[in-house]
């Protein structure tokens, strides 16, 4: 019995070693980060994690629209990543309601066509994005990158969606249809009310994917009003390295920390939504 | 009707078939008046709009311009898909036509009546319906998905690129020479081997050390007595809250030669603070294997945590009894459990590797230069498209490759999702 314990308190201390170490690995670029956004002057030399004489200069260069773009971006991203939630939302909602409830003709060539389309990445044809948004004028427009996200969220996101209405009754709608409802008072008024927690979800990818592309943004924007975050940090840090580093990190605290309480309160959805979409397909 | 073993009273449906090859007539000789004059109609319209662009689309298609004065070849192969698109969408029509008088006619011969001009109207929109649905969400697939890759697919067959590029000079098609020269000239096969090579390492080792490192520290945490569960779960769980780009970026500063913490703090203890993480191919590869670990291993984390707690507790009693090890209860209960439960998601965590541009782009943009290649020291085949296409504008020759990479995610993830049980569900397709 004394060596069962003996074992135990071993495995204890050990375990607390790796998760001490862990949170150390975790938590120092966090705070080294935060660190360099509070240091005065504008390159790191010389500089400490915990800065002697702090300063919010940094922070408040950011929020002058004079000095920096940094608000403009801001606003662009939310603005695509709304508009992109918006149209996805719907457009998954309609198509996988007919994938789900009706039996058509081109039906299984459809859904074929969809589960083979969601596992190119849409921006392997970046080529032929740059060349079309560039021949129809839609080059350096928030219209184009909204557009061609909403166009790739669709097969993924519709197949997550089918897989859910189809755990939802038909009996449902049937009986609905006894009673004189027509097909759209059924999508809209029975189906798509319980179909709320999948609605949720997909609105959370289709939110938090154009805000985490780098490489649809950089090949589509052009000036740097236009700028999303991704492209627009990585232009503050990548003209001049170094030079600018204290003020990328305020950019990027700022950026951290509203996404990352958004991401802790809404956990679960992404966790369930991403394992659906594993298994279902 | 009193025909012997012939359940058709007429020729009535080939009739309609064959008067339908002008759509509407097979329909008027059903005597559907209405719908004859639809497809009539249509097709009249069809072609008044579209014969200008199919007659000049096909030729452009064909010969992707002929003079540099007036023919700008990359509009006419964008206006040679728009033909194709809208041809298989005419063509689509037709055959609908040609179908409908087949069965009409053959509703008459078996002596049954056509259906009425209302009963018609509630076919339609009964019928209808899901197309009427998929109607906007399919029009967007096609324009910024499909349309993309046919253009893609047909420029690797064509010499796209710094030489070739209009408005001075043409583009013309060149078969497989694309393929052949990637696989023929030395520098090109030895930048497309050496890339490739990189990009399956990365794939499987970053891959599997995420994987690794979540589950271990998600059975970690599983066990009684440790205190704080929570706050640490959600400590580590912070990795994957903080957008990748962002992070990606601070890892860049911290790794950087001059002025990172990694050199000047945390290895300067140790005496080495020399280490060229970002000049050098090996460190970098280095660097962007321990990055990725870092940003994937807190989603695994989280869902092996999950499954872990929906393993029934007796599992373990009863091993406990047999007087199993810790190491003997991992590899024969957990191990295959969590396996069993999370392989599909994990087999996409690869794929998503595989193309995981912005890690690499990000924190090194594909460098440092690596001298007898065209491509970056850490390039894998998508940054490296990025680099043909944004900065040499070798337009075909990326095309080529980006077909040779979704050649391979496709065939893995078919493979995939044919193990995965609701792809044989008769309901699920």
């Amino acid at each position: 019995m004394t060596t069962h314990k003996k074992q135990r308190i071993v495995q204890l201390t050990l375990s607390y070693l790796v998760i001490v170490a862990m949170i150390a690995i975790i938590l120092y670029p966090i705070l080294w980060i935060v660190g360099s956004s509070f240091n005065p002057g504008n390159s790191l030399s010389g500089s400490s994690i915990i800065p002697k004489d702090a300063t919010l200069a940094h922070y408040k260069e950011l929020f002058d629209l004079e000095k920096s773009d940094y608000l403009r971006w801001y606003w662009n991203t939310m603005k695509i990543c709304i508009l992109t939630m918006i149209f996805s939302v719907i457009l998954v909602c309609l198509t996988a309601y007919s994938f789900s409830r009706f039996r058509f003709v081109g039906r299984k060539n459809g859904l074929m066509t969809f589960l083979i389309l969601q596992m190119i990445p849409n921006f392997a044809a970046l080529i032929a994005i740059y060349a079309l948004a560039n021949l129809t004028g839609l080059l350096d427009t928030h219209l184009a990158l909204i557009l061609v996200y909403t166009g790739g969220a669709i097969p993924m996101n519709t197949y997550l969606m089918k897989g859910y209405l189809d755990t939802i009754p038909k009996e449902l709608d049937e009986s609905a249809k006894i009673d004189g409802a027509g097909n759209f008072r059924i999508f809209w008024q029975i189906v798509m009310p319980l179909a709320k927690p999948m609605i949720a979800v997909i609105s959370l990818f289709t939110f938090i994917m154009p805000f985490t592309d780098f490489i649809l943004a950089r090949i589509l924007l052009r000036t740097e009003e236009k700028f999303t975050l991704a492209v627009g940090l990585y232009e503050l840090i990548a003209d001049q390295f170094g030079n600018e580093f204290t003020k990328f990190a305020a950019g990027s605290v700022l950026i951290a920390v509203p996404i990352s309480l958004l991401f802790l309160s809404l956990q679960k959805y992404f966790v369930s939504g991403l394992t659906a979409g594993g298994t279902k397909g | 009707m009193g025909d012997q073993g012939n359940q058709y009273s007429g020729n009535h449906r080939k009739i309609a078939l064959a008067l339908s090859v002008i759509p509407g007539l097979g329909q008027f000789y059903n005597k559907q008046w209405l719908k004859g004059i639809v497809f009539l109609v249509l097709t009249a319209s069809f072609f008044i709009a579209f014969s200008d662009l199919i007659q000049y689309g096909f030729w452009g298609l064909v010969t992707l311009g002929t003079d540099t004065q007036f023919d700008h070849s990359i509009v006419l192969l964008v206006e040679g898909i728009l033909t194709l698109i809208v041809t298989v969408l005419g063509l689509g029509i037709y055959v609908f036509n040609l179908r409908d008088a087949f069965k009409v006619g053959k509703q008459r011969d078996k002596g049954e009546k056509p259906n009425s001009v209302r009963s018609q109207y509630q076919n339609l929109v009964g019928g209808g319906f899901p197309y009427l649905m998929m109607t906007p969400g399919f029009l967007l697939l096609i324009f910024v998905v499909i349309f993309p890759i046919l253009f893609v697919i047909l420029l690797s067959f064509t010499n796209y690129d710094l030489y070739h590029s209009p408005p001075a000079n043409l583009v013309d098609w060149i078969g497989f020479q694309n393929f052949i020269d990637i696989f023929k000239i030395p520098i090109w096969r030895e930048t497309f081997f050496s890339v490739l090579a990189w990009t399956v390492i990365w794939t499987f080792g970053a891959t599997t050390l995420q994987i690794a490192l979540g589950i271990f520290l998600a059975v970690l945490m599983n066990q009684k007595g440790i205190i704080f569960q929570r706050t640490i779960r959600t400590i580590f769980i912070l990795p994957w809250a903080v957008p990748a780009f962002v992070s990606i970026l601070v890892f860049a500063g911290m790794f950087n030669e001059t002025f990172g913490t990694i050199n000047n703090d945390i290895l300067a203890i140790f005496g080495l603070g020399n280490i060229p993480w970002l000049t050098d191919p090996t460190y970098t590869k280095i660097a962007l294997i321990m990055i990725q670990t870092w940003l994937g291993f807190p989603f695994i984390f989280a869902m092996v945590t999950g499954v872990l707690q929906s393993i029934p507790n007796e599992l373990y009693e009863a091993a406990d009894v047999d007087g199993a090890t810790i190491m003997q209860k991992f590899k024969s209960i957990t191990l295959p459990l969590v396996l069993y439960a999370t392989a599909p998601i994990l087999i996409t965590q690869y794929t998503f590797n595989f193309n995981n541009f912005n890690v690499i782009f990000l924190f090194n943009g594909g460098g440092p230069a690596v001298p007898g290649q065209n491509a970056g020291g850490t390039d894998i085949l998508i940054s490296w498209i990025y680099s043909l296409t944004m900065t040499s504008a070798q337009y075909g020759k990326a095309a080529a490759i980006t077909m040779i990479l979704s050649l391979i995610v496709i065939v893995v993830a078919l493979w995939q999702f044919r193990r995965t049980k609701s792809f044989q569900e008769e309901d699920m397709m």
